[in-house]
């Protein structure tokens, strides 16, 4: 079933940009320029992009904030902003540069007054606080005000915040901006866990590619507003022809001029001693390797899949 | 869904009186604006006897009903103004992304308290002018002041939301709009007859200003307008605040489906 769905969704926003020394001009940045999506119940979405490609103008338009300039969007079934109350109780949003709890509260209390704004019953309430205290270990800091916490912790809030009201929808905006490395781990391990239920559709927009690739199967990449890839990661690479790398060790230097088919020299490191070579796609490694045992004695082998981050790179370039 | 508002005033009032000292500060640290409205009556009439044909002690009630008036709608939603600083920063995101509407959520969460106090002063300060003025009063005069009271501050209210929405389409708006709302509010305190013009026509009629302050305070007085308006204009506040209402709401609702977020 479809649960957010969007045609020809666009977002224009005029700025006034400096022309000459006191002449302002007035430009159109079509920030969100024709996104067609479609996201079923349970899927975990990642929505991927170069800092301005749009991915977080798109999210406002999902969830009611902003008003789209044109097409259509359906978010459970709402029309994000004409029903932006109703969808509000469906969704949850963390938005990674703002804040949904109260500055001077202690977590404990914003959660409280979160219970009352989301009309949530106080069994579901307590069901779902003690399973994020459990997952997001909350209890250290529960009772400290927010603007005491570190941006780890608060992060830990501020997903707890959004799950209060068992949101059918998960709308998550670079939640680990800023993050350090442990409280980055924290949130994708709890962002898993949450996807593995297959309760919550997950829609998650980042520019840190190692948030998704293992959080999410599927794959939307954006940039300048126009969605330049929608699959699974595995087609992202076949498609891109994104290449396996093969490392090989030698006993003895390779010698200088090697070349195979279906392989190209990528690196030659330790005298001769260690190459790397890429392989292009629907090429087996046996033929290489055949080859280089061929040219000089093998002692070790290793095999690397094709990273994201290449591979978008490689996109972003295109 | 009351319980939901009240809990938004509830963290609200939590987060200002963490800061104790402080609130009790701001508590008194308001009511010089009233003060200074009746000393300024008082210096003007230490000049002339009458004013647009008014007594001191009836021009004194007019300029603290619209003192109180106004006081109760800055109270209630004064504060809206602060919506500038949500739309350049972008915060209003998370306004909106709650299950509430915008305004009241905006006014609960920034409900001055501190400006209680000043609420309170200016209601005393009007029933001691209608006490000095020797209105006698009667169940309808007494329906009179409640409509009217109502009424003005509905009107001033929509003012206030009015001006504040100006902020989505003109970030840098400043104090341009409240100019109107705090010109507004001086102009009611005032006889109509004291105004001359365009400026008059403007304010009193246009606008409506003269009917949350001027017209009522007559009735409650019991005197004609020297300028000829019939006797019901008195009881013109609602009247005239239900327009003002509706207006300022419609443009709140254009705005802020005009409101553009930040960059993130
Ligand atoms: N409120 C705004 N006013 C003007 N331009 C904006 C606004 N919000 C975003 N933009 C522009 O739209 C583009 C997309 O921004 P954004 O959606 O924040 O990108 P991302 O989240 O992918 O980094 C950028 O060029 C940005 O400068
Ligand atoms: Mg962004």
């Amino acid at each position: 079933m479809t649960i957010i769905s969007a045609a020809g969704l666009r977002k224009d926003f005029t700025v006034r940009v400096k022309a000459g020394r006191l002449r302002r001009e007035r430009r159109t940045v079509s920030a969100v320029d024709g996104v067609d999506l479609a996201v079923e119940r349970g899927e975990m979405l990642g929505y991927i992009g170069p800092n301005g490609a749009g991915k977080s103008t798109t999210l406002k338009m999902l969830t009611g904030v902003l008003a789209p300039t044109a097409g259509e969007v359906r978010v459970c079934g709402l029309t994000p902003v004409a029903q932006r109350t109703r969808l509000a109780l469906r969704i949850g949003v963390v938005f990674g540069q703002r804040s949904q709890l109260w500055w001077d509260l202690p977590l404990r209390e914003s959660f409280g007054l979160l219970r009352h704004i989301y009309r949530v019953p106080s069994a579901d309430h307590a069901a779902r606080l003690r399973r994020c205290r459990a997952l997001l270990e909350l209890d250290a800091f529960l009772d400290t005000p927010v603007r005491q916490l570190s941006l780890g912790q608060r992060m830990r809030g501020e997903l707890t915040a959004a799950l209060l009201h068992g949101p059918e929808v998960l709308f998550l905006d670079e939640p680990t901006i800023g993050l350090d490395v442990v409280s980055k781990q924290a949130v994708r391990g709890f962002l898993a866990e949450l996807g593995a239920t297959g309760d919550v559709t997950l829609v998650l927009t980042t520019h840190d590619l190692a948030d998704i690739e293992r959080l999410c199967r599927r794959l939307v990449v954006v940039d300048h507003g126009r969605v330049v890839h929608d699959g699974t990661i595995e087609e992202l690479h076949g498609r891109y022809g994104s290449r396996r790398v093969l490392v090989a060790d030698l006993d003895a230097p390779l010698p200088a001029g090697f070349a195979v088919a279906g392989a190209t020299v990528e690196a030659v490191e330790a005298d001769g001693h260690r190459v790397q070579l890429s392989l292009d796609g629907g090429v087996g490694a046996g033929t290489v390797v055949a080859a280089l045992a061929g040219a000089a004695p093998l002692r070790d082998l290793s095999v690397r899949e094709p990273a994201i981050e290449d591979v978008v790179a490689r996109l972003y370039r295109s | 869904m009351a319980r939901a508002y009240w809990a938004l005033f509830a963290g609200q009032f939590r987060s200002v009186t963490a800061y104790r000292a402080s609130f009790a500060v701001e508590l008194f640290s308001n009511l010089g604006v009233i003060v200074f409205d009746v000393l300024a009556v008082l210096v003007l009439f230490s000049v002339t006897r009458t004013l647009g044909g008014f007594t001191v002690r009836e021009v004194l009630v007019m300029v603290s009903l619209t003192a109180c008036t106004f006081a109760l709608a800055d109270l209630a939603v004064g504060n809206i103004e602060r919506v500038k600083t949500y739309v350049r920063s972008g915060r209003l995101d998370t306004v909106l992304l709650r299950p509430l509407g915008a305004l009241p959520q905006l006014l609960l969460m920034d409900m001055p308290l501190k400006k209680v106090s000043r609420s309170l002063f200016a209601l005393a300060v009007l029933a001691v002018a209608l006490h000095l003025a020797g209105v006698t009063w009667t169940p309808a005069r007494a329906a009179l002041l409640a409509a009217t009271v109502a009424g003005a501050v509905t009107f001033f209210g929509a003012f206030f939301v009015a001006g504040a929405s100006v902020a989505f389409w003109w970030v840098e708006s400043g104090e341009l709009a409240n100019s109107v709302t705090y010109g507004g509010r001086e102009f009611a305190g005032y006889p109509v007859p004291v105004f001359e013009g365009w400026f008059r026509n403007t304010f009193a009629y246009g606008l409506g200003f003269a009917f949350v302050g001027y017209h009522p305070a007559l009735a409650l007085l019991g005197r004609a307008d020297p300028l000829g308006l019939p006797a019901w204009s008195g009881w013109a506040a609602p009247l005239v605040a239900l327009p003002a209402a509706g207006a300022a709401a419609a443009v709140w609702r254009l705005g802020i489906r005009h409101y553009r977020s930040t960059g993130s």
